[in-house]
């Protein structure tokens, strides 16, 4: 009896002790939990993937306690906005119109190609039915290039519509689909020309949080000079992939 | 969570489906099964006690009452629920955070509206940054269950309104007759009565509240059609178990889960029925009359 009251004072001891310490600033970072590799839950229920790895790496690097919460991609803007979360760390790319509205760090993915999958490589991708994700550069070029745009709130969405006719291409992160269309046995094959967009991958902050963008900023760099970044690029989206 | 599942690679047929269907994740989308249904048990009742009261204001003598009444059912009842969900439990969190704000940082010198960002003081977020991810949730739920009261509760006050006024006239009069206030017949003679004249439209609602639980994700908590569709997507060797669209079987699954459930309100809602049609001067009541003598 003694030994069990112990165990419990010295317990909740801990936990008083660990609560205080990750009173002093929690950054909560936001991502999408939907776009493997880059970010998804995986099979314990957890956030995993490149960004998950990075996102740990920096918070270690800039000294902060850090969280992962998941949020839908379409209202991710607001839900920083609002301050439900700190930082995005979705996978998104710097664009200008974005950045009128967020702020950004420096990039931690280089820029990179996106690329159209479908069920066959002759697919005319200026005329035919596009799927892609809602309120993503490449929905925006989509929507440019004269194809049919059909939309989707989840990547996974995008590639299931091809697969069942609904669209006759997706079009996305080309690090999204490769291990996509490498694993269906044929059934995707790459349509039309790779076509570059946007500025990089970078973490998303309110504009208002100058000081938290100094510091991933210096911690991103930090990552890129020691050579750590180029490695966790080539571990997650392979040999191939565009390294700084 | 079995020691053999450890390397998910290397199983095949049952023993690999035996593994994948306890993985964490499948876990959490069991446990979501757990927080509709609390969802349900919670807002259902909230959504009754919000109804009777606006049922019983917009009967109210006091006008200013009266439109009080009048104007929630009205308005409620006229915007789309998706967009109620949207809107209005944004501006209650930042109702609740702003007010919170006001209290402890009377000081705090920035403005708390900049542009389109809406920053209170660290000390005044709701629930705090600091807090675990399980607070988190459990705000945006309570949220969700003050924001389905509300919107039910609307439709509840107009079916429990339309119940008062069907209870026969006479009834009431009767009671004036032997002497009893407004309000001992309110509550001797109307509500006991009107319940039975309410219920059909009631029943209505529980079915359509049954089956609203996916807007919760709307408020980031995470219920079975979220899961359904998550674990349903087609999975790369990113996952520990890659497999093509599974969403038809995840769906199915739903659609057995809600036809049982909507089977068994059924059941009791007609156990229920016949319970309140008792002694009650309705076609209902007096076949059951007639039955027993």
């Amino acid at each position: 009896m003694k030994k069990l009251i112990l165990t419990t004072a010295a317990l909740a001891l801990t936990a008083g002790m660990a609560f205080a310490a990750a009173h002093t600033q929690t950054v909560r970072l936001g991502t999408e939990g939907a776009y493997p590799p880059y970010n998804f839950i995986n099979d314990a229920g957890e956030v995993d993937g490149y960004e998950r790895e990075l996102g740990d790496e920096l918070c270690l690097r800039a000294e902060l306690t850090c969280e992962w919460v998941t949020n839908d991609w379409d209202s991710i803007i607001p839900n920083l906005q609002s301050a439900n979360y700190d930082v995005i760390i979705a996978g998104m790319s710097i664009t200008d119109e974005r950045d009128q509205v967020i702020d950004f760090t420096q990039n931690y993915i280089p820029p990179a190609a996106s690329a159209y999958a479908a069920l066959s490589s002759d697919v005319d991708v200026t005329s035919a039915v596009v799927s892609a994700q809602t309120a993503t550069i490449q929905a925006g070029h989509v929507a440019e290039s004269g194809a049919t745009l059909v939309e989707f709130a989840t990547p996974d969405e995008t590639v299931a519509a091809v697969r069942n006719g609904e669209a006759d291409a997706v079009f996305a992160d080309k690090d999204y689909l490769v291990p996509i269309a490498e694993e269906s046995g044929g059934e995707l094959v790459w349509a039309g020309e790779e076509v570059q967009l946007g500025g990089g991958v970078g973490l998303g902050l309110r504009e208002s949080d100058g000081e938290l963008r100094d510091k991933f900023d210096a911690a991103i760099q930090s990552m890129k000079d020691d050579g750590t970044l180029n490695a966790m690029i080539t571990k997650w989206f392979g040999d191939t992939a565009v390294v700084f | 969570m079995f020691t053999s599942c450890a390397d998910p690679g290397s199983l095949e047929g049952l023993a690999w489906l035996v593994c994948y269907l306890t993985t964490g994740k499948h876990m959490a989308f069991y446990g979501s099964f757990g927080t509709v249904l609390l969802l349900i048990a919670l807002a259902a009742p909230s959504a009754l006690a919000f109804g009777f009261a606006g049922a019983m204001a917009a009967r109210s003598h006091i006008a200013p009452l009266r439109w009080l009444g009048m104007a929630y059912t009205g308005m409620v009842r006229g915007i789309p629920d998706i967009v109620f969900f949207l809107f209005f439990v944004i501006a209650l969190d930042q109702g609740v955070e702003w007010l919170n704000h006001q209290i402890r940082c009377p000081d705090w010198p920035a403005e708390v509206r900049q542009g389109t960002q809406f920053l209170v003081c660290p000390a005044a977020k709701v629930p705090l940054s600091s807090t675990a991810q399980f607070w988190h949730q459990a705000y945006g739920f309570g949220l969700a269950v003050v924001t389905f009261a509300l919107v039910f509760g609307a439709f509840a006050a107009n079916v429990l309104y339309g119940a008062m006024r069907a209870v026969p006239h006479g009834q009431l009069e009767t009671a004036e007759a032997y002497g009893m206030t407004r309000r001992q017949t309110f509550w001797r003679i109307l509500v006991p009565q009107m319940w039975v004249y309410a219920l059909p439209g009631l029943s209505n609602l529980w079915l359509i509240l049954v089956k609203a639980t996916p807007l919760l994700f709307l408020l980031g908590v995470q219920d079975i059609v979220y899961w359904a569709r998550e674990l349903g997507g087609s999975k790369t060797s990113a996952y520990a178990y890659p497999h093509p669209d599974w969403r038809l079987w995840y769906f199915l699954g739903l659609l057995v889960f809600y036809l049982c459930f909507t089977r068994v309100s059924e059941i009791v809602l007609d156990r229920l029925s016949q319970r309140l049609s008792l002694g009650q001067a309705t076609e209902a009541g007096e076949a059951q009359r007639k039955a027993a003598a």
